[in-house]
């Protein structure tokens, strides 16, 4: 197989990761949001002859966001791929690039939700006085006065993340689905070529590239204030 | 006429009593100081005021209206929607508490606009004249992070004025100050003095309080010690206690 050939199979797989990436952010960015507000959430229930007092909705997304922090991404992309059929016997025929989403999206909103909870919670409690005097709702507090600082503040943790979700495509491998890894891993072993891996390495590399500089960016234009 | 009035102010933080019946009144004109040793509740009764804590019994009543006042219990109940009284005071923070992300003009013109829904041409005027007269008219497009500690403490002096409150609060407004910054801040409050804004003071600048004020009230303890002329509470103060605070001022 001649490297071009090699290219041309293998970018079909770019493509592949390109989805896996760009829809996980997609929907874990805003997901983590969501998060945020349910671990935040003040909704207490009272048991009164347990004399027990808990918040069912932070109790339960913080147990998401344990689970999801506390065991292998590889894990839970067999889990929620293989989890309908054992659990219910489910076909999970075609159901392979959902799972996939669905896996990084869900792991991806916890991380993202703690770190805008670190953004949202280093914002001096003088904004919120400063905005409550001035007559501010809560809803204008939030989007106008408070959002835009987190938005500058979470930004490098924000790069990490992203960073690292490059290169966790790669583990979309362990469903069979055919991204620029697994077909690297092919064509390596049906060649006994090195050659898909210098490939596959030089797309991340660049692909991080790519991120670190458009988030460099937003950074340098987020930097007209301290 | 009476632009505030706290009958019987009580406050607690978890048991620890701050405010023991406070009673006070604020009228029209009046520039009224709060001097005190830390812990004596003169910041918890402005944050009070001003709604930033809420009083476990008492009342507050801006212009004739009560913002606050006893249930059968005795204890403070609040109005559902403050707003409307929000709208009669400024605060200025002794941290300044400007918005970072926002220009000087958008700190000043956005509450009015966003909040008050004032007309844009109106608000405009109005920011244009209250910086040119807080020595900020070339500061509009700068961000309070290019700002020396006076010039952002006069932003907000701005941004609450910029509001038209009735009566305006000052939290030691030049205590995060560097000394050589605290005069432009104090000209400022004079000037405003001078116009007969109605201010109220939190400070430890016993002079500036001397010259500038109507009235000078001395809390300790959560209580008030003792208030009046400024020159009898600062220089003949009747009250044992009053005096032990003025003499660690002069040492």
């Amino acid at each position: 197989m001649t490297f071009s050939t090699m290219l041309s199979t293998m970018s079909v797989g770019i493509l592949r990761t390109f989805a896996i990436f760009s829809l996980t952010l997609l929907g874990s960015l805003p997901l983590g949001f969501l998060v945020y507000f349910g671990r935040n959430s003040r909704l207490t229930f009272t048991v009164p002859w347990l004399n027990l007092r808990f918040r069912p909705i932070s109790l339960l997304v913080r147990v998401y966001i344990a689970i999801m922090r506390g065991t292998p991404l590889m894990l839970q992309l067999l889990v929620w791929y293989f989890g309908p059929y054992y659990l219910w016997g489910a076909s999970i025929r075609g159901y392979r690039f959902t799972a996939i989403i669905l896996a990084f999206v869900f792991n991806y909103a916890a991380y993202f939700a703690e770190i805008y909870r670190g953004g949202i919670e280093s914002i001096p409690a003088g904004q919120y006085e400063a905005a409550e005097v001035l007559g501010y709702t809560k809803s204008q507090t939030f989007f106008h006065i408070i959002l835009p600082q987190v938005v500058k503040r979470v930004i490098p943790a924000v790069t990490n993340e992203v960073i690292t979700l490059v290169k966790d495509t790669s583990m979309a491998f362990t469903l069979a689905y055919n991204e620029i890894f697994s077909i690297a891993k092919q064509i390596a072993a049906s060649q006994t070529s090195f050659m898909p891996f210098v490939i596959a390495g030089v797309f991340y590399f660049v692909a991080n590239y790519v991120v670190a500089f458009g988030m460099e960016r937003i950074e340098k234009a987020l930097s007209y204030y301290q | 006429m009476n632009v505030l009035t706290i009958n019987h102010a009580k406050k607690s933080f978890d048991e620890l009593g701050v405010l023991h019946d406070i009673s006070m009144t604020v009228d029209e004109g009046e520039v009224v100081s709060v001097i005190g040793p830390s812990g004596s509740g003169k910041s918890t009764l402005l944050r009070c005021a001003t709604f930033l804590e809420t009083l476990d019994a008492g009342e507050i009543i801006y212009m004739g209206k009560k913002a606050a006042q006893n249930d059968e219990n005795g204890k403070a109940v609040y109005v559902k929607d403050l707003n409307p009284f929000r709208a009669a005071f400024g605060l200025v923070f002794q941290q300044f508490n400007l918005f970072p992300h926002r220009s000087v003009w958008q700190n000043v013109t956005d509450a009015p606009l966003r909040v008050q829904k004032r007309d844009k041409d109106e608000v405009a005027e109005t920011a244009k004249n209250l910086l040119a007269k807080l020595g900020l008219a070339e500061k509009g497009d700068a961000y309070p992070c290019q700002l020396s500690g006076g010039q952002q403490q006069r932003v907000s002096i701005a941004r609450a004025l910029a509001m038209k409150p009735e009566i305006l609060f000052f939290d030691e407004p030049t205590s995060a100050l560097d000394p050589e910054l605290t005069g432009e801040v104090l000209r400022v409050i004079r000037q405003l003095a001078e116009e007969k804004m109605t201010m109220v003071i939190v400070t430890h600048e016993m002079d500036f309080a001397r010259a500038v004020s109507d009235r000078v009230i001395f809390m300790d303890g959560g209580v008030i010690v003792e208030q009046g002329d400024p020159n009898e509470v600062l220089v003949n103060p009747t009250q044992e206690r009053t005096r032990q605070f003025l003499k660690s001022y002069q040492a």
